[in-house]
């Protein structure tokens, strides 16, 4: 029972911050139709900004409580300065070109930034343990929980939330869903595509750098992070189906259980037990679960 | 180039593989080094050529390296088989044997979604090596020096010999190669990549052709990693990490589907761009790497075969 509780609660914690990243790549997707390699690099930019933005905090001798204000800050930060130089100087260039190319531009962003995060913040490993000890702790039954991992569903919850309603209830949220639809019609309806993609792609790029900073107190953040969350948050994705809200949801869920299943009951599993998933639910619905029949073309 | 028969082709292609090894005597050591890598590695690319002539991108070939890698070690050290061309051609035939069950699987996947599943087979197996202690886990282990024909291999020649016989191994498939791309079922892949609908209208079967193209990727996938485990003497689960079959792809992409030959100066090109940057930049050699990368896609988007095959004309006959 415990055991079973243990599994479920670190199930969870995993997919809840892995939902938040998730989010972001599938966004981008669904509306600049680009697999973004380099989303873990903005994941890891995020928990390297958070990793600084608490530690000025710190040096300036401001509340604890400030270093939650910061890890945001740190999100926004990233988003506000990565973003619009990636999609603007970048990626235009490559728009309308073929899927697999545009993954190929993003390899080639994710080692570029690799090389950046280590010129900028060294090889050597930050710590940032005072968010996570600021809930203290939660105990249930025998066991005793961090407080942060359910803080962290709380934001997950929130944040999809959010996602979901922008997109399903304001205007601008529509014009998204009608370039996601068809980029040639909303165009020619007058819907400034161009600003469309590049509000998309910020949200994205915050989305993951907010993953990165909510995650940075739990892990030591050090060169190699942004690799294993691209590759785990990409079975996420397509588990759920490309571009979908819902999907990203469901698939972080099917992600984070499976994962921590494996973790508790078959340590060897841990590093696969996600691909199998992943190939598992690919056999049965090939374009994943929330994903839409589209036409072929004769 | 031009027009050509398959006798000039093979002709051409022996020539050229004989004066490679011959200036071979000549180079200094780290410069048959860079080739022998080039040429193997190159196998594996060659290997998504294959499939990227029917319209699918594999982005997990380090699973086919890996496994031929591993397989030539492990006969080497395990079993005492120590003939390097038996080596390389055992290792295509694991690999080879390994994707047989996966390709009826995989060839009903375009696009992204077989991008994607190869992707995760390969860090499948990545998992699973790291784990394996009797095989060193993630340290790897090593491979001692193989012979040929029965010949010991002294310490003075044995660069030279893995040069001349991996340069002939390509070589060799890479003719063959050349020959399916230009034969029927070659030919059906290529109106795969056009348009599949009407290949199954016209009697073809995408599926088939598709799992087949799988398999044979994974043969030359795998002698191109047992050749390089063989120069290398040393394998760990690297072989089957995403970013080596990531740069594979890129290999793949710079070359364009069109040239057999181009995927081997690609190849070469990466293992040039690679030593150089990591010489005389250690510290940022991802990021030359990287702009390297993004000047490619932005100047020469239909690979570097493009420079000399032109599209218009016969779109389905195409030169070396």
């Amino acid at each position: 029972m415990t055991a079973l509780l243990t599994i479920l609660i670190d199930g969870v914690t995993y997919a809840s911050w892995l939902f938040i990243v998730a989010l972001g790549l599938t966004l981008v997707f669904g509306v600049l139709k680009i697999l973004n390699i380099a989303h873990g690099s903005f994941y890891a930019l995020g928990a390297y900004a958070a990793a600084s933005f608490v530690g000025w905090g710190a040096s300036l001798k401001l509340a604890p409580s400030f270093s939650l204000v910061a890890m945001l800050l740190a999100a926004v930060a990233v988003a506000a300065l990565v973003a619009p130089l990636t999609e603007r100087g970048l990626l235009r260039m490559f728009y309308g070109r073929d899927e697999v190319l545009l993954v190929l531009v993003t390899y080639a962003l994710f080692l570029i930034l690799e090389d950046v995060t280590k010129l900028v913040w060294g090889a050597n490993p930050y710590y940032v343990s005072e968010p996570y000890s600021m809930f203290g702790n939660v105990d249930i039954g025998t066991q005793s929980w961090v407080g942060y991992d359910f803080v962290l569903v709380a934001v997950a919850v929130v944040v999809g939330g959010a996602v979901w309603w922008g997109l399903n209830r304001t205007r601008m949220g529509k014009i998204v869903l009608a370039v996601i639809h068809s980029e040639e019609v909303a165009s020619s309806m007058g819907v400034n595509v161009s600003k469309v993609y590049a509000l998309a792609f910020s949200i994205g790029i915050f989305l993951a750098a907010l993953g990165g900073a909510l995650t940075a107190p739990m892990i030591s953040v050090q060169p190699g992070v942004s690799v294993g969350v691209i590759i785990v948050s990409f079975a996420v994705v397509i588990i759920g189906g490309l571009g979908s809200i819902e999907g990203a949801a469901i698939g972080a869920l099917i992600v984070g259980l499976a994962r921590s299943l494996a973790v508790h009951t078959w340590p060897v599993a841990e590093l696969f037990s996600v691909y199998i998933v992943m190939a598992i639910v690919l056999m049965f619905r090939p374009e994943g679960l929330f994903q839409r029949i589209q036409a072929r073309k004769i | 180039m031009g027009r050509h028969s398959p006798g000039r082709l093979f002709a051409g292609g022996v020539l050229l593989i004989v004066l490679l090894v011959a200036a071979g005597a000549l180079m200094p050591k780290w410069l048959t080094f860079l080739i022998t890598m080039a040429a193997s590695h190159g196998l594996v690319s060659l290997g998504i050529v294959v499939l990227m002539r029917g319209g699918v991108v594999s982005f997990g070939q380090g699973l086919v390296f890996a496994l031929g890698g591993y397989a030539a070690a492990l006969l080497f050290n395990k079993l005492g088989v120590t003939d390097a061309l038996l080596l390389a051609a055992a290792g295509g035939v694991v690999s080879a044997l390994f994707t047989l069950p996966f390709a009826p699987l995989l060839a009903r996947y375009r696009g992204i979604f077989f991008a994607m599943l190869t992707l995760a087979l390969s860090m499948v197996l990545y998992g699973l090596l790291a784990k394996v202690d009797v095989l060193g886990g993630s340290d790897g282990f090593n491979m001692g020096r193989p012979t040929l024909l029965g010949m010991r291999l002294p310490d003075a020649r044995v660069g030279y010999v893995m040069y001349a016989v991996t340069l002939s191994v390509a070589g060799l498939m890479a003719l063959v190669a050349r020959v399916y791309f230009d034969s029927t079922r070659g030919l059906v892949s290529l109106a795969m990549r056009e348009n599949e609908l009407r290949v199954e209208y016209l009697g073809g079967s995408a599926r088939q052709a598709q799992a087949i193209n799988y398999v044979i990727a994974g043969f030359i996938g795998g002698v191109g990693g047992a050749l390089t485990v063989m120069s290398l003497g040393h394998i760990d689960p690297n072989f089957s990490y995403w970013t080596t079959s990531g740069e594979f792809v890129f290999v793949a992409i710079l070359a364009g589907h069109q040239s057999v030959f181009a995927v081997f100066l690609a190849s070469t090109l990466l293992e040039v761009v690679r030593s150089f940057s990591s010489l005389y930049f250690p510290n940022t050699w991802q990021l030359a790497l990287g702009l390297f990368l993004l000047i490619v896609i932005r100047f020469v988007p239909r690979g570097l075969g493009s420079l000399w095959i032109a599209r218009t004309g016969k779109p389905a006959r195409e030169a070396t």
